[in-house]
């Protein structure tokens, strides 16, 4: 049986769609007899590789590195999944989008600092006017709602798709989830 | 002797059934275990046809009807599934996902709300649509309840409420088409309002859109099964 490529990409979220994927514990060893982890904060290759089979993308697209990641991500990726509902939605990070980026960066950087209030704006990539969800970039192939996707859901999603089957999704999980 | 009862016959999904005049289409639907979506209907409550997620197909009409306020006819022939309505209704909570800022994860009712579970059980595991994100306030005047316009579907439940059972009619709509607004008296803050406090409103609140202070950070399910009740001990009276 030849191996699937997986990646698991982290964009703009709180790395609990990454938690509740290692939350499968004991099944994750199950499964990875049918995956190769080839790029993933958990692991440590810095490239994206040319070709991966399936991606796993946590995170809304809020910066300017954000975007350029994702639209490289789609190009060597043949299956794009959108996991956890800031990928999905925007959800939290989105919140910020009635008011703009300026007034959360001064509100984090000047108002609730005590000392050396500056906005960083040196290495830290800038953030775009609006949090958006990773549809609006790049073509999604599959979406996994929920804040985060529950352990059985990871589990049940990719079991059906090492096995070449697209899950139901709507039956494992939803917003909020 | 009581009057003759006038009785329809129609099929819908394709069983016979039979209903009075007075009947509506989702009403003798359900009589008969026919589920059909809703989010604006509350038994109890009369029917505005606000939401239209019960949209269904009635045979020689070119349009969609919505269930809550189609009066049965003679004859007719219902379907109330199909790729077509489901390609609708699915629309249709996308709109109001976009419309505004629907944070489940963050919500008082994550878990009780029936936009939530309106959306897993279509279908829905993403919008299609670009979110709006608009500007809306909090109203957290009133010392027991607040009105978070962000998770508002313009249901207008909690308007039907107050006027037709609590009979307060404190609640009412402001506004024109997306520019809408559920308000209390003449745009007043809740606190100041002529509200009697009954708390009926939040209870038929299908989101998270009026909810109780107390509640917050805690499990928040709403009850909104008491109307009928009312309905029917102020018939007995």
């Amino acid at each position: 049986m030849t191996k699937i490529k997986l990646a698991t990409v982290w964009l703009d979220g709180c790395s609990g769609c990454h938690m509740s994927f290692l939350d499968m514990d004991e099944r994750l060893l199950e499964l990875s007899s049918g995956f190769d982890l080839v790029y993933s904060p958990l692991v440590d290759f810095k490239v994206y590789p040319q070709h991966v089979d399936v991606a796993l993308v946590e995170g809304a697209v809020s910066s300017v590195e954000d975007e350029h990641k994702i639209r490289h991500i789609r190009k060597h990726t043949t299956l794009l999944v959108a996991i956890g509902d800031c990928a999905v939605t925007g959800n939290v990070p989105a919140m910020r989008n009635p008011f703009g980026p300026l007034p959360i960066l001064e509100r984090a950087y000047h108002e609730n600092a005590s000392i050396q209030q500056q906005t960083p704006c040196k290495i830290v990539p800038a953030l775009l006017d609006q949090v958006r969800p990773v549809r609006e970039f790049v073509d999604v192939d599959l979406y996994l709602p929920g804040c985060p996707p529950s352990a059985d859901t990871f589990f049940i999603t990719l079991t059906d798709l090492l096995a070449g089957r697209m899950p139901d999704v709507a039956s494992l999980t939803r917003f909020g989830a | 002797m009581s009057p003759a009862v006038d009785v329809k016959t129609l099929v819908i999904d394709g069983i016979d059934v039979s209903a009075r005049a007075d009947q509506t289409v989702l009403e003798v639907a359900r009589e008969n275990n026919i589920f059909i979506p809703t989010l604006c209907h509350l038994d109890g409550l009369s029917d505005v046809g606000a939401c239209r997620l019960c949209l269904v197909e009635v045979k020689n009409s070119p349009k969609l009807h919505p269930a809550c306020v189609l009066k049965v006819e003679e004859g007719m022939e219902v379907t109330t599934k199909s790729d077509r309505l489901l390609h609708y209704r699915q629309t249709i909570l996308e709109l109001l996902f976009a419309e505004r800022n629907h944070v489940c994860s963050v919500c008082v009712v994550n878990n009780h709300c029936e936009l939530q579970s309106m959306a897993q059980s279509q279908g829905v595991t993403h919008v299609r649509l670009p979110y709006r994100n608009p500007k809306l306030t909090v109203d957290a005047s009133h010392d027991r309840f607040v009105a978070d316009h962000n998770r508002c579907i313009l249901c207008t439940r909690c308007v039907r409420v107050c006027d037709e059972i609590e009979g307060a009619h404190v609640w009412d709509v402001m506004g024109r088409g997306i520019d809408s607004l559920v308000i209390t008296d003449l745009m007043q803050p809740w606190a100041e309002s002529t509200c009697t406090r009954c708390g009926k409103c939040v209870n038929v609140c299908p989101t998270g859109a009026l909810f109780d202070k107390s509640k917050l950070g805690s499990d928040h399910p709403k009850y909104p099964d008491f109307v009928p009740y009312l309905n029917m001990m102020r018939e007995v009276r």
